[in-house]
């Protein structure tokens, strides 16, 4: 290696600010460690398994400390649903909105109005391509907003349509979006009650944006939130992941990758309904939407304290999404679908709620996937087909903008 | 599925990891180092350091494309980039690299003109849609990359294309693992050889490798079984007491390479008399550069780079991580400080990076992994 003295060079290497910012914080968050050693009277460093265990811990403390934004400007990861979406929620959001009814983070707000518990969400629609393989803008937005409802257990009731409108979007594909959007909420039993229409200049919009809100009741008695997992439940998902995101990605056209695979976007109020009756168990239950079944299981983890192991063998992947993934080196477990639902569920009464989802339409191909151990808490593990372990964490970055 | 599965069985595996333990020697430890990135990402993703002895360690090496990029040269792109005339396009993975002043999504952000390309044809494509603009491709990888660069090079003078250039920094695999044997601290005992690179430039140029340093080198596939089967050819020729260059991924890569692709890159590149590598610092003749025939195509000739120089921070350990010295966790600011979000140093910067996988994959030690998935 023929490396030039950088200090004597006339143009000295300038450093990064951000660099000497996170060193800075690095070195308050260990300033105590050296001195932990010395009083335990132990002046020799500890072995190498024990110093791996340390710094395991301090990585722990690191990711527990309180978020914070530290980009100047919104990127898209923001919107990915991984770490960034998450510590832009916590840090900014929920910093500035705080109360009791939000701070759970759950899919939907739970409220008790009169003596009755009714459900509350909403969630904008950006996809694109607006049409694709299975479905579109409009009923995805109806699907989306139904679910999110559902997770909560509520029963989904009215929902509200904002649309936003880019100048020059043709009224022919408005007209199928809004009637796409009345088949969509016919099937789920829901009723658009109530909506507005802004249009901006061309340019400032990507054609229609849609936001729905919904409200729902909760007509039972089980408390559902992830946070209530614990060691021993049985955690399964209601079919095979993958299907939307990848059909998304394909329906982009850049990749020339065809494949026979349609968007999963459905309902799932239904299938929940049968679920909780037949099996009361039920501890949590999330749609995999934005940041795929990983994103879900790691909800668990963090929320509950607890740690999950699952299987890749029994996680169903489509052989068409699994195709498409390993062509663009993908991981199916961080690809959003949209009519999936991740349950946790007591072990008593795992194989009843097995058997309520398969016996849906929507769930045929319901599976098993893992357990919730006590150990070690906040960490999803992944033992893989090959024979291995490894840890599935929260999805850093972008790999699909866009998809809802 | 079909020619993926048959690569991941996993009672082949066991086979194979009982035939490794046996020819481990008592005593020995070995320190074995793929030195692609695509491996590393291989062997979390799958799990295949559970099917290692403890005396058997892999170190994870440098031939990550984008994590050798050192900040200087993100600088200087994000300056080309910044000339409201220029679209900047580029890989996915490089997307995400910092430099001093962020990543190229954080220069997007900020409104510059930078958008995200599956190949470097697409660059033309885009180049063609929009004349009034100047398209420059940030260019980056090793031998794997290079070809694809310089055809579009290539197709780019033949259609005669006056607002498309290339931002070269392509660099070459064999004087960064010659760097690494001739480090000082170097404790390696052989070389899980890179797959996608010898496909391009065969296997011959590894023979230094056996014949000056008396390390074993194997050729590596990308499928688990390939890596594991590796492992066991290199840990066979060392209870023999052998170094030589033996290629397991004969199904892709050629002994000689790929001829038709070395003189693509030969015909519009040429090599840099030195070039800095992130983690590695300086090392000669160790990148390309367009040639002076096609400097009509290249950014560094048609546009004022700045050559910013950004030190690699102090506290980084990077070299000693990417030379087998210090395991990831072992550096100070591992996980804290340089973390996936905010990567410090070259080995947590792509998913690849032996920090990224490390931390992504695999943050547990073995004993705390076996007591959560046996219980």
């Amino acid at each position: 290696m023929t490396a030039p003295d950088l200090d004597a060079s006339p143009d000295r290497p300038t450093s990064a600010r951000w660099v000497e910012e996170a060193l800075r914080e690095h070195d308050a968050q260990t300033a105590g460690e050296a001195t932990r050693f010395e009083h335990r009277g132990s002046p020799q460093p500890p072995p190498g398994s024990v110093r791996e265990e340390l710094v395991l811990e301090r990585i722990d403390r690191a990711r527990r400390a309180r978020p914070r934004v530290k980009e100047d400007r919104i990127t898209m990861s923001h919107g990915a649903g991984g770490k960034a979406t998450q510590t832009l929620i916590e840090a900014l959001f929920l910093d500035a909105f705080r109360n009791p009814v939000l701070e759970p983070l759950e899919d939907a707000a739970r409220l008790h109005v009169n003596g009755t518990q009714v459900a509350m969400t909403t969630d904008s629609y950006v996809v694109s391509p607006l049409f694709f393989p299975g479905g579109d803008i409009g009923d995805l937005a109806v699907n989306g907003t139904v679910n999110d409802l559902s997770m909560a257990g509520a029963t989904p009731l009215f929902l509200s349509a904002g649309f936003i409108l880019e100048e020059g979007f043709g009224v022919a594909d408005l007209a199928r979006i809004a009637t796409s959007m009345q088949a969509a909420a016919r099937r789920a039993g829901v009723q658009v009650v109530t909506g507005d229409t802004k249009v901006v200049e061309k340019g400032k919009a990507d054609g229609c944006y849609i936001n729905t809100a919904g409200i729902g009741v909760i007509e039972h008695s089980i408390d559902l939130g992830v946070a209530r997992a614990q060691a021993g439940d049985v955690i399964m998902v209601s079919g095979p992941i993958g299907d939307h995101g990848i059909t998304i990605m394909l329906a982009r056209g850049e990749l020339d990758i065809e494949a026979d695979i349609f968007s999963d976007t459905a309902p799932l109020n239904g299938m929940v309904a049968d679920l909780l009756t037949a099996a009361p168990g039920v501890r949590a239950l999330r749609d995999a939407t934005r940041g795929g079944v990983a994103t879900i299981l790691n909800e668990i983890a963090a929320a509950a304290g607890v740690g999950v192991v699952v299987s890749e063998e029994d996680i169903p992947v489509r052989a068409e999404v699994r195709g498409a993934s390993e062509l663009l080196g993908i991981d199916p477990m961080y690809v959003a679908c949209e009519g999936r639902l991740v349950a946790v569920v007591s072990p008593e009464d795992a194989d009843n709620a097995l058997a309520a989802l398969r016996a849906h339409p929507l769930g045929e191909r319901a599976a098993v996937i893992g357990t919730v151990t006590a150990e070690p808490p906040g960490i999803v593990q992944l033992k893989t087909a090959f024979g291995g372990t490894r840890i599935v964490d929260l999805l850093v970055g972008d790999p699909l903008p866009r998809i809802c | 599925m079909k020619f993926v599965d048959e690569f991941r069985d996993a009672d082949k595996a066991h086979a194979l990891a009982a035939r490794i333990a046996a020819l481990c020697e008592p005593g020995r430890q070995y320190k074995l180092m793929e030195v692609c990135g695509g491996h590393t990402h291989t062997i979390y993703k799958h799990g295949l350091e559970d099917y290692l002895p403890e005396q058997v360690t892999l170190v994870h090496g440098p031939g990550c494309p984008v994590c050798v990029i050192p900040m200087g040269r993100v600088d200087d792109a994000m300056a080309l980039a910044s000339d409201p005339d220029v679209i900047m396009t580029s890989f996915g993975d490089m997307m995400r690299v910092p430099g001093s002043n962020g990543s190229f999504f954080d220069a997007k952000a900020r409104g510059t003109d930078i958008r995200m390309v599956y190949s470097p044809l697409d660059s033309l494509k885009i180049a063609r849609q929009n004349p009034d603009k100047r398209v420059v491709f940030m260019a980056i990888g090793f031998e794997t990359t290079a070809p694809s660069t310089a055809m579009t090079v290539l197709r780019a003078a033949a259609e005669g294309l006056t607002n498309f250039s290339i931002f070269c920094n392509h660099v070459t695999i064999i004087p960064a693992i010659k760097a690494i044997l001739d480090s000082p601290d170097l404790r390696l005992d052989g070389f899980i050889g890179p797959g996608h690179v010898s496909t391009v430039i065969g296997c011959r140029p590894y023979e230094f490798i056996a014949r000056d340093y008396g390390k074993p080198v194997v050729v590596a596939g990308f499928e688990p079984l390939d890596i594991l089967q590796s492992i066991y050819m290199l840990m066979l020729q060392l209870a023999n007491g052998q170094a030589s260059i033996e290629n397991q991924y004969s199904r892709v890569v050629p002994w000689d390479g790929n001829t038709v692709a070395l003189r693509a890159i030969g015909q519009t590149m040429e090599l840099r008399p030195y070039f800095e590598w992130r983690g590695l610092g300086f090392i000669s003749h160790s990148a390309l550069k367009v040639r002076d025939s096609y400097a009509r195509f290249d950014a560094e000739n048609l546009f004022s780079v700045p050559g910013v120089r950004v030190a690699d921070p102090k506290a980084c350990q990077c070299g000693e991580v990417l030379k087998g010295v210090l395991k990831p966790w072992e550096c100070k600011v591992f996980g804290t400080a340089c973390t996936p979000e905010t990567p410090i140093g070259t080995c947590m910067v792509s998913p690849e990076g032996a920090c990224a996988a490390y931390y992504n994959y695999g943050r547990l030690t073995r004993h705390r992994v076996r007591e959560a998935t046996t219980s």
